[in-house]
C-alpha cells in the first residue's frame, strides 16, 4: 500500500500511528505543550480511517503522554519527552544490543572484536559529522 | 454506536442456487466497512437487498431502523453506487440535477469539484462516456449525495490507479467532515485496506470473517527459516499454511507473538513477517478460517 505515508500493513495501524507520534515527541519534533495533529489531520496525512487515527491518539492520551484541552484539542503533556526517552533507554538492550550479539555470535565475532568494530564505526561517524 | 445496517438470517435463493445463505451482520453507524470476497461470493446481492433493489427469500433486513424495500423514507437517506450503473440517455449535468432533487443532503459544490478532479465535463452525454468516466459519475453521485447510508459496489470499473486514489482521498476527506455509514465492496483490498474500520468477508453466500480491520493486522505471522527451528516455535499452535523446501520451512502461525517468541525466533535464525490484511482476507475467502477461526487447524509438524 504505497499511499499510506510510512505505515505498513502487517501490524495494527493505530499502534503505528501512536508509535510515530511518540517518536516525534521523543525527537523533539513535537514539543511539550504543543498541539498534536487532530484525528482528521492524521487521517488525511496517513490516508487512514479517522477512527483508526483517533485510536492511535487515545493510546498516548491513556498513557498520560498527551492531555486533552477541552474544545481545542490534544497537547503534548509536560514530562512526556523524558518519559519516552527513559522508556527507549530501557528497551535499548533488548532491541539493539541483543540482536547485535546474536548476529555476531552467528558470524563468529567475539566480544573484543565487536567492541573494536563499534569503536571504529563510532570514529567514522564522528569524522563524517565533523 | 447504533447499528445503521442490521441483517439477521438473510437468505436469497434463486432457482438453481443460493446466493446468500443465512447471513447475519451488523454495521455500526458512522463507520467505513469493507465488504470483501471473491467474485460470485454474494456481495452484490447483499448490497442490492440493502438498497431495496432486490428482496430476501427469508430473514430480516433493517437499514436505518426499517426495511429498505419500497420504503421512500429509507431510500432518500441511502445511496447505492455500483459497477456499470445504467443511465437514461441524458447529459452528466442532468443526472446530477436529478440526484440533487432526490437526495436531501446533496452538495452540488462537492459534485462539480469531484467531476473536475475526474476530468468529466457536465455537458457530455452519459452514453458517450468511457467506462471509467461512467464510474467517476457513479462515485460523484455516491459521495455528493451525503446519504446516511452510502453503498459502493466495486464502484471503479475502468478507473486507473490515479483516479482510484482520488476516490479514496475524497471519500476519507468528506467522511471526516460529514460522518456517515459507508459499506464498500472491493477486490482491491491492498489499496483500500486503510479506509476500513470493519471488514466483512463473504464466501459462497456465507460470512466467513467479520472483524475490526486493525484487530486482524498482526493476527497471523509467517515464520520462515530452518525447518526444525520453525517446528520448535510453531509446534502445537494453530497454523494456516505450511511449506517446505529441503531444510527450510515456511509456516503461517495464528495468534499474537510474545516477547519470548520473538527472542526464540531471533536466536534460532527465524524470519517473522506479519500477514497483511489482504493476505488474511485471502486466507478467509479461501475457506481456511471457516467455520470456526479458533479451532480446527492442523497442528502436526512440518519436518518429516
Amino acid at each position: 500500500m504505497p499511499e499510506m505515508a510510512g505505515l505498513d500493513e502487517g501490524t495494527p495501524l493505530f499502534a503505528q500511528v501512536a508509535e510515530k507520534l511518540a517518536g516525534e515527541i521523543a525527537d523533539g519534533g513535537l514539543a511539550e505543550g504543543e498541539r498534536v495533529p487532530s484525528t482528521n489531520e492524521l487521517a488525511a496525512f496517513y490516508r487512514i480511517n479517522p477512527a483508526t487515527a483517533a485510536k492511535g491518539i487515545n493510546v498516548l492520551a491513556d498513557d498520560g503522554l498527551l492531555e486533552k484541552r477541552r474544545g481545542i484539542g490534544m497537547f503534548v503533556a509536560t514530562g512526556a519527552r523524558q518519559r519516552l526517552l527513559a522508556r527507549r533507554r530501557a528497551e535499548f538492550t533488548q532491541r539493539y544490543v541483543e540482536p547485535l550479539l546474536a548476529e555476531a555470535a552467528r558470524l563468529g565475532i567475539d566480544t573484543d572484536e565487536l567492541i573494536a568494530l563499534i569503536k571504529e564505526s563510532g570514529n567514522e561517524r564522528e569524522g563524517v559529522s565533523l | 454506536m447504533t447499528a445503521a445496517i442490521s441483517v439477521t438470517g438473510l437468505t436469497r435463493r434463486y432457482r438453481d442456487h443460493t446466493a446468500l445463505d443465512d447471513i447475519s451482520i451488523t454495521v455500526g453507524g458512522g463507520t467505513i466497512t469493507g465488504l470483501l470476497g471473491r467474485n460470485g461470493a454474494g456481495k452484490t446481492t447483499l448490497l442490492r437487498i440493502l438498497a431495496g433493489q432486490e428482496f430476501p427469500s427469508s430473514g430480516s433486513v433493517r437499514v436505518l431502523g426499517a426495511s429498505p424495500a419500497e420504503n421512500e423514507d429509507v431510500l432518500r437517506r441511502l445511496v447505492f453506487a455500483r459497477e456499470d450503473q445504467a443511465y437514461p440517455d441524458i447529459k452528466v449535468g442532468q443526472a446530477l440535477r436529478a440526484a440533487s432533487w432526490f437526495y436531501p443532503e446533496w452538495d452540488s459544490g462537492l459534485a462539480s469539484s469531484l467531476l473536475d478532479d475526474f476530468g468529466v465535463r457536465a455537458n457530455r452525454r452519459i452514453n458517450q462516456l468511457s467506462r471509467g468516466q461512467r464510474s467517476a459519475l457513479g462515485i460523484t453521485i455516491g459521495l455528493a449525495a451525503r446519504a446516511e447510508v452510502t453503498l459502493f459496489d466495486e464502484p471503479y470499473a475502468g478507473l486507473d490507479a490515479v483516479a482510484r486514489q482520488i476516490f479514496y482521498n475524497r471519500l476519507l476527506a468528506d467522511f471526516a467532515e460529514f460522518p456517515r455509514t459507508v459499506l464498500l465492496s472491493t477486490h482491491l483490498i491492498d489499496e483500500a485496506a486503510a479506509l476500513f474500520e470493519g471488514i466483512i468477508v463473504i464466501d459462497r453466500g456465507r460470512v466467513v470473517l467479520d472483524a475490526a480491520a486493525d484487530v486482524l493486522r498482526g493476527v497471523a505471522t509467517r515464520v520462515s527459516g530452518p525447518c526444525l527451528a520453525v517446528d520448535a516455535l510453531t509446534g502445537g499452535r494453530p497454523v494456516w499454511e505450511r511449506r517446505r523446501l529441503g531444510s527450510q520451512a515456511s509456516v503461517v502461525m495464528v495468534g499474537p507473538l510474545s516477547p519470548d517468541d520473538r527472542e526464540q525466533a531471533r536466536s534460532s535464525g527465524l524470519d517473522l513477517t506479519p500477514l497483511s490484511l489482504q493476505q488474511i482476507v485471502v486466507q478467509a475467502a479461501a475457506g481456511v478460517l471457516a467455520p470456526a477461526p479458533e479451532t480446527g487447524f492442523e497442528t502436526e509438524r512440518t519436518c518429516a
